[in-house]
């Protein structure tokens, strides 16, 4: 336990429930590392592993009515934003029951109902949308943050630089969260970029900011919390910087021939799901069999979701041209020509532009 | 009426809706970079008129950001080159969100950028990119050659819920032309036959359909009558107006201002070759820019530009006339 | 016993090299534990286990490449028989797995250049267009000159009209095209003239459907009275003496043509051609296939039963072969009746350059609605092909009204011509 550790918050179903939240997310992750290496995820996997007690932390902070914005390592980030885990596992599965109907994988978790709106793969690229959704809050009078979760590595992209002006610039709702977990893919921060401390950055645009340690999550979810308060009650952004670390290759084909094993051995000393278990343990707010069912728990939801997955239907090749246009004349007519066929794979939030209230 | 003031019509007609505004570079104090916008800031303030930093890239991935949002941004780039600093968001975010989400999202953003040669502005302000953006799903190119279109097709494009690029030809800002006095959306989904004619069709849109009525007049001086058909829609192509066309007529003559090479000229003759080749009396032609950047001193300029004669030469090889 | 197998680390991973293997059999592995480092194009990596169990026997020795999804280590579970066989010196995949996808690229096949294209035969080229009309139309492009090199469509339209013209006039022994072959002739010079009728029936027909703009009208028309009226004027007649409704269409036809006279001429050189007469042509089905369409003479001044005559005169002269070369080329409109072959309606394809082709189907009773009640009536269908150069649907209807009107007036048309 470290003394300058952040306070644990007070009630029990908080405390307890940002353990839980970390849990769940290990094991998500460590059950795609799974049916990646069985070959039944494919393209790309970015695992979280040892990062959770950031997304943990802040998820937690983000109401129902504030938006949210990813990066491709976002599964755990889905998954408490309240996306089930089998929909998440089967569209990792790219099946047509995933959140979104398996055409985006793991890099591309949506759910409009949840006003969560991706994992992005371009670094940086979800910025700019992140400021776009706070201009159309502040239009429509709406006091909602706007969150955008990004890597320190966005930090180099011009977006992030023009996000950070025009959100301040326009005073705009927007919370920007950098998850600096040190490493872009391959290359380390200090070998990238001059100002590594991200949080200064942010400042020389006249925004409010801060830095924590991002392998606390009571520091997370006390420094979140305050931020994306104030970004409601102020309408103006606020950045927060969160020191992290992920303990797994930067995705799965990786030899990671570019850090010392040793760095991560260092780093996972300071593993958050043990370490905050600990804190609660000493402050006797937490025994064992308490964990043990929580462990319980989280493999039988994420065997489930493993199960749903494998079982759930591929989508129609025959749908493939659904969903590149709104109004769509060829598949408008397949649509009528198979009429009903599909009706039970496709998921809510269906109606064009439904989820950002276009529905004509 | 001007193509510019039907669009400033069109603006402030759309302008109305609560939803919509408009933002860009020099949109509002400015008046707009070809005034285009001229005097909606004062109409409308500072809330729906938005002046942006010189930051394409977010201000354009903002506008996609705020159609999310459920509002209707009109996004301005001022010259085509510039949207090439916004690519990433156009074809990355624009194009993909709604396939990648599995169509629970709709983009609902409209980008306006002036295109084209011809006034001078050299190499990095002159450019035929619609042909470029053409071939990207998920985006609806426009690119509107007369004045009724001008403003008809922004009103048509702030209906359509994905994400519309409108491709105005900066010599057309002056054009005069006959325009509603109340804008009207008008189809975007059809090409449209502009001059008819029985034996060569002669395909184009935006700046160089003047062009081709120019040179469609002089061939039928000489007894050839030239079908005029004017895109408007670059994608989703409307192949089927301009094939019907060149399966009356036997004969094609494709004017564009973009270049040859990997341009929707090409992809135009591919589909006639595809589609109907057993029609074709004669190879296809193409007048389009010679491949070299725009350059600055006039004479030059206008060398690199598909001209009138041009066109008629190529139509009259199409129809084994000498040239 | 369960299997360890090669990991699938990316998608583009086919294979790995086990380079040492960090557990031995006999070694209790956990979950998340590295048991092997595997060599890849990307490096090293160490794969991990996913299972809990006891590991019994290590199938690759270091530096074996192994195919993604192969077994690599058999170890069992807690409580499980720890597997004592060994299997064969290559291990086979696991069977009843869903296999793992091919992988995405594939080795190109090299195949040698493809021979060069065969040379133009004879310096001639002709479009796409000009090749497929000339093979619908059974027109030799070898045998045309082309335009600077170039056969074009216009000039294979061209050949085939005149090729049409020549298979329409009667050959030198007075016979039409594809009539009946004398006696003895052989074979083949009949395949010959049916092929050319054929051929001639396709230009002119190909042509009609190509260039002429056709809309199509109907109309049934009432005949009771005027069949009770012709009934009445046949009984005591000679066979040979009788009228058939045929004449009456073909009365009623050339008299309408006076009222409408766009429907009467020629399309040629870009317009409309009136004719001065009424030369009206009849469809006639020849025995051996094909049809031509020989016109009677001024029919509009013959009455119904001269033009009664002059049908059966044609149709015995068609089908004796002496039909006259004037009589092919000269109809100015045609009327085709297929009643007897029990048709209801027809929609005929106008013989260029004419302008109109009038059809007539069977007579047939119908329940007909007169005064409001239902009642069993005699009616035909008469429809009007118009070449919309010529006429619009509104001439059209005013001449197809006319022949139905003109149907119902017996008298009319039974009267003898001055």
């Amino acid at each position: 336990m470290n003394d300058s550790a952040a306070t644990l918050p007070a009630d029990d179903a908080t405390a307890l429930g940002l353990l839980e939240d970390m849990l769940r997310i290990r094991r998500l992750e460590e059950k795609a590392a799974e049916f990646y290496s069985a070959g039944k995820i494919r393209g790309f996997l970015h695992l979280y592993i040892g990062e959770e007690a950031v997304a943990a932390g802040a998820m937690r902070q983000l109401q129902a009515e504030d938006s949210i914005f990813t990066t491709y390592r976002e599964h755990g980030h889905a998954l408490l934003r309240g996306m089930s885990a089998a929909t998440i596992m089967t569209e990792m599965f790219g099946k047509v029951r995933g959140c979104s109907r398996g055409r985006g994988g793991s890099m591309h978790l949506f759910d409009a109902s949840l006003r969560f709106y991706g994992g992005s793969a371009i670094v940086a690229g979800a910025l700019p949308l992140a400021v776009g959704m706070a201009l159309a809050d502040q239009m429509r009078g709406r006091k909602q943050a706007s969150a955008c979760f990004f890597g320190e590595g966005a930090m180099a992209e011009g977006a992030s630089h023009e996000s950070l002006n025009l959100a301040a610039l326009w005073n705009l709702p927007v919370l920007f969260l950098c998850e600096n977990n040190l490493y872009a893919m391959g290359t380390a921060l200090s070998r990238s970029q001059v100002q590594t401390a991200m949080a200064e950055r942010a400042r020389l645009y006249g925004i409010s900011s801060e830095s924590v340690d991002g392998m606390d999550v009571a520091a997370v979810h006390d420094a979140v919390g305050r931020a994306a308060e104030a970004v409601r009650s102020t309408g103006r952004p606020h950045f927060v910087e969160l020191r992290t670390y992920r303990f797994r290759a930067h995705s799965m084909f990786d030899a990671e021939l570019y850090r010392e094993k040793a760095e991560i051995e260092e780093w996972k000393q300071r593993d958050p799901i043990p370490a905050y278990q600990a804190r609660l343990e000493a402050a006797g707010r937490l025994t064992p069999d308490v964990v043990e069912a929580m462990q319980q728990r989280a493999d039988k939801e994420m065997e489930a979701a493993v199960r749903e997955a494998d079982a759930a239907p591929w989508e129609p090749v025959e749908d493939l041209t659904r969903f590149i246009y709104t109004r769509n004349a060829a598949h408008e007519r397949h649509e009528r020509e198979h009429a009903g066929e599909h009706a039970h794979d496709v998921p809510r939030g269906d109606t064009p532009g439904a989820a950002n209230g276009l529905a004509r | 009426m001007t193509y510019r003031e039907a669009i400033r019509r069109a603006l402030r007609t759309a302008l109305h809706d609560d939803r919509v505004f408009l933002m860009g570079e020099d949109v509002g104090m400015y008046g707009g970079s070809y005034a285009v916008s001229k005097g909606l800031l004062d109409e409308f303030g500072p809330a729906k008129i938005r002046d942006t930093p010189l930051s394409e890239l977010t201000f354009v991935g903002a506008g996609i950001g705020a159609a999310l949002g459920g509002v209707r941004p009109i996004v301005e780039i001022m010259t085509v080159n510039f949207s090439l600093l916004a690519l990433d968001q156009i074809v990355n975010n624009a194009a993909t969100l709604r396939h990648m989400c599995g169509g629970q999202l709709s983009v609902p953003v409209v980008i306006r950028l002036a295109t084209g040669a011809g006034k001078q502005v050299a190499a990095q302000h002159s450019h035929s990119f619609e042909g470029w953006y053409a071939h990207i799903p998920g985006l609806r190119i426009l690119a509107p050659a007369t004045v009724e279109d001008a403003g008809g097709m922004l009103l048509a494009a702030l209906d359509d819920p994905d994400p519309v690029l409108i491709f105005e030809h900066v010599m057309l800002y002056n054009a005069e032309g006959d325009g509603p006095e109340t804008p009207q959306p008008v189809d975007i989904d059809h090409a449209e036959v502009r001059r008819a004619g029985r034996d060569v069709t002669i395909i184009t849109y935006g700046g160089t359909l003047g062009k081709a009525m120019t040179a469609a007049a002089e061939l039928s001086a000489d007894g050839i009558e030239a079908e005029v058909i004017d895109l408007r829609t670059l994608r989703p192509l409307d192949d089927e107006t301009f094939l019907a066309s060149v399966r009356r007529t036997h004969r094609a003559v494709i004017v564009d201002e973009g270049w040859k090479s990997g341009s929707i000229s090409a992809e135009i003759t591919a589909r006639i070759v595809e589609q109907a080749f057993y029609e074709l009396d004669a190879p296809v032609e193409r007048v389009c820019s010679l491949e070299t950047p725009i350059p600055y001193p006039r004479h030059l300029e206008q060398a690199v530009l598909p001209q009138v004669p041009a066109i008629v030469d190529a139509a009259r090889r199409t129809m084994q006339a000498d040239v | 016993m369960s299997e360890y197998r090669m990991p699938s680390l990316g998608a583009d991973m086919e294979a790995g090299i086990l380079a040492e293997w960090l557990v031995k059999p006999g070694d209790t592995v956990h979950r998340g534990q590295s048991v092997a480092m595997v060599e890849t194009d990307k490096g090293t990596i160490e794969v991990e286990f996913f299972d809990e169990g006891e590991v019994d026997v290590l199938l690759v020795e270091p530096g074996t490449r192994v195919p993604v999804g192969d077994p690599i280590a058999l170890f069992h579970h807690e409580g499980e028989e720890p597997s004592t066989e060994l299997p064969g010196a290559k291990a086979a995949p696991a069977q009843g797995g869903e296999p793992l996808p091919p992988p995405p690229y594939a080795e190109p096949t090299r195949t040698s250049t493809a021979p060069p294209p065969p040379g133009e035969t004879n310096g001639l080229r002709a479009s796409p267009a000009a090749r497929r009309r000339a093979r619908e139309l059974g027109v030799d492009i070898q045998q045309l000159r082309g335009t600077n090199g170039v056969v074009s469509l216009a000039e294979v339209e061209e050949a085939a009209r005149l090729q049409t013209e020549q298979a329409g006039k009667p050959t030198e022994g007075g016979q039409p095209a594809g009539g009946k072959p004398e006696a003895g002739k052989p074979q083949e010079g009949k395949d010959v003239k049916r092929l050319a009728m054929r051929r001639a029936i396709a230009a002119a027909m190909g042509r009609s459907k190509r260039e002429i703009p056709h809309y199509y009208l109907e109309t049934t028309c009432d005949l009771t009275d005027t069949l009770a009226y012709l009934e009445t004027f046949n009984r005591n007649r000679s066979v040979r003496e009788r009228v058939l409704p045929a004449a009456l269409f073909l009365r009623a036809t050339a008299l309408a043509v006076r009222e409408v006279p766009e429907t009467n001429g020629f399309w040629t050189d870009d317009a409309f051609r009136p004719a001065d007469h009424v030369h009206l042509g009849v469809a006639i089905a020849l025995r051996e296939g094909g049809l031509i369409a020989p016109a009677i003479h001024d029919a509009d001044r013959l009455s119904a039963g001269a033009l009664m005559a002059a049908l059966q005169d044609l149709i015995g002269r068609v089908r004796g072969g002496t039909v006259r070369s004037s009589e092919i080329s000269d109809a100015t409109i045609t009327v085709t009746n297929l009643g007897d072959q029990g048709v209801d309606k027809v929609y005929g394809v106008i013989y260029p350059p004419q302008v109109a082709l009038v059809g007539f189907g069977r007579v047939v009773e119908r329940p007909w609605v007169i005064d409001g009640n239902v009642v069993a009536r005699r009616v035909v269908d008469i429809s009007l092909s118009g070449d919309h150069r010529a006429s619009d649907g509104h001439r059209g209807g005013v001449f197809l009204n006319a022949v139905a009107r003109l149907l119902r007036e017996p008298q009319r048309l039974m009267e003898t011509i001055q």
